[in-house]
């Protein structure tokens, strides 16, 4: 996986990632055309098909919206890396199938526009620009077979009735 | 073992004798709650897992309140999927447009009692812990899972228990304490965390009040808010509910209980200022502040605790000219009771606008927006950039009190300095 980097700040919460006033709309492209809107009016313009997410502390922090993951995924970001994640966001990203990364310190040391590559075999992310290499803290196994199957929805297809008993 | 509150509610919907902080568990759902914006991509959802019904009809509430009545077509499209998924599936428990905000018409309904585990799709889903339920927001996803099986997976949260002692001073309130604590602890201070509110001022404050402490517990990050359940909480449920109900009180010394001492005897009313939760100040750092719009009402302070003591304040006042004040109770029962008690004559006589109960502007999405450069002061829970309409607008967040005193002055008034 490779892509360009995006950097945000800390406490990028979901009326960034998507205002309210768009939570009507359901389709993703739809949500898409509004990504980061509320942090950068012109984001969804410039970001392109596998571009990466770079956050601080606690992304997605905020509404159980998940309009927000939708509209990040639907504007074709392949992943989202940050330092640490809001609950709620954490739990909807995977479950509609949108990667997210927990790296050390990754805000300080990687630059906007940046070209990052991440190994997920060996845990690694790398930014290519400065050569400078970052472990990724691994998802909860439970978490990580969710978004091996593309999310809840395909998880749960053949094992719904198991569930229910 | 000893287990916290949050820790012997996970464990009796599991089906364990006992749990703890970190393990993995499939809870058995109690209620589950979904509203007009989130609720049609949980069906959605639902419709691609391919099973016909849902588990139970009588244990899903939908409520609706973000966008009443529909102001868009978008807004009235949302709304026809919801009525006939309620339809289809049987759903017994609907409350169109007309009943409020639905963190108030949940437990006014009788929806919550103590020792449930309750599901929202809505991030403040976790003010029913005021009742010693287990409540916690969810996304629509989730929702759909829980729709087609009656249960959802949770990691067993850790509790971080503030030991609330003091008397709360002249115009101090259940909101100034909640918000000094996050501006203590920060937006990520309890992340994944129960936070349960403990002390003796908590056992003085009425369920209201208690419902602003754990309707806020989210902006520090938690999982639910918690209040352990005495007379207070019963007399409120057994007069709204018949459901049975089982209560659960956590132990002292129990492994993941982390105690934080909360003093409140000197509080000044808090102010968050833009555009963070966290970024709290006391009220004497921001007072003469201009403002353009106040807004009282939300599932925070939209209760009708909160209309008298802003009637009160506003009673034989006017709103100032250079703003205009928008009061929008948080549900049709708080709404009646207001007009009974003549509040609304006050509220009308000072020259707010009276709304109907819904979310208002407090997600920036239904009536009452902020244009590029005002200043919303707002008795809700969110101050982040944007969220009350423009990006270039600003939300500081106060309680009632803060919030009618200064309607009349046109800028952030400290209500204790009111003649």
């Amino acid at each position: 996986m490779k892509g360009k980097a995006w950097k945000f700040g800390n406490d990028i919460d979901t009326d960034l990632i998507l205002p309210g006033r768009y939570l009507v709309l359901r389709d993703p492209e739809d949500l898409a055309a509004h990504v980061m809107e509320g942090a950068d009016p012109e984001f969804a313009k410039k970001v392109n098909n596998g571009d990466i997410l770079v956050g601080g502390t606690n992304f997605g922090c905020g509404s159980s919206r998940e309009h927000a993951p939708i509209a990040i995924k639907g504007a074709g970001i392949s992943v989202v890396v940050a330092e640490s994640f809001a609950r709620i966001f954490y739990r909807n990203a995977i479950n509609i199938g949108l990667p997210l990364m927990e790296v050390k310190d990754i805000s300080k040391y990687v630059s906007e526009g940046d070209e990052l590559e991440i190994d997920m075999e060996k845990g690694v992310l790398k930014d290519l620009n400065t050569g400078k290499e970052f472990e990724i803290k691994g998802l909860p196994e439970f978490m990580l077979e969710i978004l091996n199957e593309g999310g809840l929805i395909p998880y749960l297809k053949d094992k719904v009735n198991e569930i229910k008993q | 073992m000893s287990m916290t509150m949050a820790e012997k509610i996970l464990a009796k919907s599991s089906g364990k004798k006992e749990v703890e902080a970190g393990e993995i568990v499939m809870a058995n759902i109690d209620v589950a709650m979904t509203h007009d914006l989130t609720g049609p991509l949980s069906v959605e959802s639902f419709e691609k897992i391919g099973v016909s019904e849902v588990w139970d009809p009588e244990k899903i509430v939908i409520v609706f309140d973000h966008q009443v009545p529909a102001d868009s077509l978008d807004a009235a499209q949302n709304h026809k999927i919801m009525r006939k998924f309620v339809k289809e599936q049987k759903i017994t428990n609907f409350y169109d447009v007309r009943e409020g905000v639905c963190h108030q018409v949940l437990p006014e309904k009788g929806h919550v009692v103590p020792g449930e585990v309750i599901v929202g799709t809505d991030s403040h889903t976790c003010t029913h812990g005021a009742l010693g339920a287990f409540s916690t927001g969810i996304g629509s996803t989730d929702m759909s899972m829980v729709f087609a099986t009656g249960k959802l997976w949770f990691k067993v949260p850790e509790t971080i228990k503030f030991n609330i002692e003091g008397t709360l001073g002249k115009h101090v309130y259940a909101k100034d304490v909640v918000l000094n604590i996050i501006g203590q602890i920060g937006a990520d201070g309890a992340t994944y965390k129960a936070c349960e509110f403990g002390g003796e001022t908590t056992e003085n404050l009425s369920v209201s009040d208690r419902m602003v402490l754990c309707n806020m517990a989210i902006e520090m990050g938690g999982k639910t808010g918690l209040v352990e359940p005495d007379q207070k909480t019963l007399n409120y449920v057994n007069a709204r509910s018949d459901k049975s109900y089982e209560v659960f009180k956590g132990d002292e010394d129990a492994a993941s209980l982390e105690i934080m001492d909360i003093d409140v005897n000197d509080l000044e009313p808090q102010i968050a200022c833009p555009h963070n939760v966290d970024n709290v100040k006391g009220i004497s750092d921001v007072e003469g502040t201009p403002i353009d719009q106040v807004f009282l009402g939300s599932c925070t302070n939209g209760r009708i605790q909160d209309l008298r003591d802003a009637a009160n304040i506003l009673k034989g006042n006017k709103v100032s000219d250079n703003i205009r004040m928008l009061v929008i109770p948080a549900s049709r029962e708080v709404y009646t009771k207001a007009l009974n008690e003549g509040l609304m004559n006050i509220f009308v006589d000072a020259g707010a606008l009276v709304c109907n109960p819904c979310c208002g502007p407090c997600l920036g999405g239904h009536v009452g927006l902020i244009g590029p450069g005002e200043v919303s002061l707002s008795t809700s829970n969110r101050n982040f950039k944007g969220r009350q309409g423009s990006a270039e607008g600003e939300v500081y967040l106060s309680s009632a009190a803060v919030a009618a005193a200064s309607a009349i002055t046109g800028k952030i008034e400290d209500p204790r300095d009111l003649k």
